[in-house]
């Protein structure tokens, strides 16, 4: 995949920045044990027990099939909305399980933000994109949510391209620009953590260069978690990388050493390309 | 992998190809010729009602009250009287049935019972409207005392169209892709606050177009309004919602069956019923134009 040199990294802007990272000694943002998950009779992650550290980007990895995805949307409970799915094992974040019965979804994905594999904006104009998400969480001053709004999209790189049309469809956009439009979404309600599920699967490879570039400024200020089909994708711009294979966690570390000299002989046939 | 040898008979492909042309020849005529005598039908009964009824179609005829008997005048308190039960069937109808089509579709797993209800929701569209008449007739009229009223009508007609509105509601909701289910639980919505800022306003195009269509049936029967709500004539338009009123298409059966004065009478049903016509086929168009304009804005 090509790297495109002249992209300008984009700026975070301040005002966002607001969010105070709680993370422990450890510098851990969430720890996940005992992940179990099932839909039906299927039994898709299997014990899956590890660490997430803050202000990093943690790439997941493996063949289709093996549970990436799955995973992925149990750290914000997406997972809640198929009523197959039977979940065990804890998540936690901010000293909190959040499979806690007490514990509302949509509290949660305040905290854990979301972007999807593919674009999928509201069927509304760009400001309205994110000016849902603001008023949901209470934000109703009209000032306050377009000043919200502008700098989340300055923050996604996408404002120079959008600024003189803020009110049009977000439909009209490009499927990159629709893509980083989501990642504005997210970024508007000050997550935490903020999952990328294979966010460039269905984008051409400017497009993704420059979602790669986005992430890696925004792991500055938030922890970002991806799944990728893409292994080059992963070894670009993760700090650490999971194997997952028919939904075991085969091996997890940092991306060089995981990538160099993976301990695990499945992990060196898979990022070989000897299966998958 | 083996070849088998090929064989020594070829296919005959030449004789072959001069029947399928044949029967594809024939196939196509018989669907052609289904159409032009479906055309030709529709095209027939707009026609011939447009002759008979555009004689005594003018400005006094939609705006008078009926004089001698109904032999003269006007048949505006007919035309009010259809709108009035039309739109009472919509206030009664549209909100129960926009939020059962939203419990019935968001709310709801795909469990048998919810299978059943759909299954029943449906069935009730193919009841035959003079049942609606009878059990508006046994509840509204007697048993809530409402008497023959536009109220009883309205309600009446209101339980005949749920069923068209709730399905076009479902399926108006079942359009929405999930992908806008899960972005709305995303940024943090709750089921409510995803449905209502999202969902709804994405599939409203939908529901219009389905509570127009209801609306279009609701002003056409005259079976559910029979015996609870209309009267042949009279002399003032309705006060109250406890008042008979006179409505289109039971005003042309009047005409047609019970007149004293045929003569005077039935170039004034077939004017009732180009104005009955027009009303419906305009709804009709409304809903199409809606449809189509949702149809090129909706991008996903």
């Amino acid at each position: 995949m090509v790297k495109v040199a002249n992209i300008n990294p984009p700026k975070i802007i301040p005002a966002l920045l607001d969010t105070t990272s709680k993370c422990d000694k450890n510098n851990t943002r969430l720890k996940i044990e005992k992940l179990n998950v099932s839909f039906g009779k299927n039994h898709v992650l299997k014990d899956v027990t590890f660490n997430i550290k803050c202000n990093s980007i943690t790439a997941i990895i493996g063949p289709s099939g093996c549970g990436k995805s799955t995973f992925i949307r149990c750290l914000n409970r997406m997972n809640d909305i198929i009523p197959s799915a039977r979940i065990t094992g804890k998540i936690i974040l901010d000293d909190i399980n959040i499979y806690d019965p007490n514990y509302e979804p949509y509290e949660l994905r305040k905290k854990v933000g979301m972007v999807f594999q593919k674009p999928n904006p509201f069927p509304k104009s760009i400001i309205e994109n994110l000016a849902f998400g603001l008023r949901l969480h209470g934000i109703k001053n009209k000032r306050e949510i377009e000043k919200r709004v502008v700098s989340a999209i300055k923050s996604a790189a996408l404002w120079d391209e959008v600024k003189n049309r803020l009110h049009d469809s977000a439909f009209s956009l490009s499927g990159g620009q629709q893509q980083r439009l989501c990642i504005a979404r997210a970024l508007a309600i000050e997550p935490e953590v903020i999952l990328f599920d294979e966010p460039c699967s269905a984008l051409d490879p400017i497009s993704t260069a420059k979602i790669e570039d986005l992430m890696i400024n925004l792991k500055q200020r938030y922890t970002i978690i991806i799944v990728t089909h893409n292994l080059q994708q992963a070894a670009r711009i993760s700090d650490y990388t999971g194997f997952l294979y028919l939904g075991k966690l085969v091996e997890f570390g940092e991306t060089t050493k995981l990538f160099t000299a993976p301990k695990e002989k499945l992990t060196e046939n898979y990022i070989t390309g000897r299966f998958g | 992998m083996e070849i088998s040898p090929a064989l020594n008979t070829p296919l005959n492909i030449k004789s072959y190809a001069n029947h399928r042309r044949l029967v594809q020849k024939i196939g196509i005529s018989i669907l052609f010729l289904s159409l032009i005598v479906t055309i030709f039908f529709l095209f027939i009964i707009v026609i011939f009602i447009a002759v008979r009824g555009a004689g005594v179609l003018n400005i006094e005829f939609l705006t008078a009250m009926p004089r001698q008997a109904m032999t003269k005048g006007g048949i505006l308190p007919a035309i009010l009287g259809t709108f009035y039960l039309s739109l009472g069937a919509v206030i009664f109808a549209l909100p129960l049935g926009i939020l059962t089509a939203i419990y019935l579709n968001e709310y709801t797993g795909a469990n048998t019972l919810v299978r059943i209800i759909k299954m029943g929701i449906n069935n009730l569209a193919g009841v035959p409207s003079i049942v609606f008449g009878l059990f508006g007739l046994a509840i509204f009229v007697k048993f809530f005392g409402f008497g023959v009223s536009l109220l009883s009508g309205s309600l009446t007609l209101a339980i005949m169209i749920l069923p068209v509105i709730i399905s076009t509601t479902v399926e108006a909701l079942k359009s929405i892709p999930d992908s806008f289910r899960e972005a709305g639980y995303g940024v943090g919505a709750t089921k409510w606050q995803m449905v209502r800022g999202i969902i709804l306003p994405a599939a409203l195009p939908g529901i219009l177009t389905g509570t127009i269509l209801g609306i279009g049936r609701a002003a056409g029967e005259t079976a559910p309004i029979l015996f609870t709500a209309v009267t042949f004539f009279s002399r003032k338009l309705p006060k109250s919602i406890l008042s008979e009123v006179q409505a289109l298409p039971y005003h042309i059966y009047a005409l047609v069956t019970e007149g004293t004065h045929p003569k005077e009478q039935i170039p004034i049903a077939y004017g009732s019923a180009l104005v009955l016509l027009l009303l419906v086929l305009g709804l009709d168009l409304i809903a199409i134009i809606i449809r189509t304009r949702a149809r090129k804005k909706k991008l996903w």
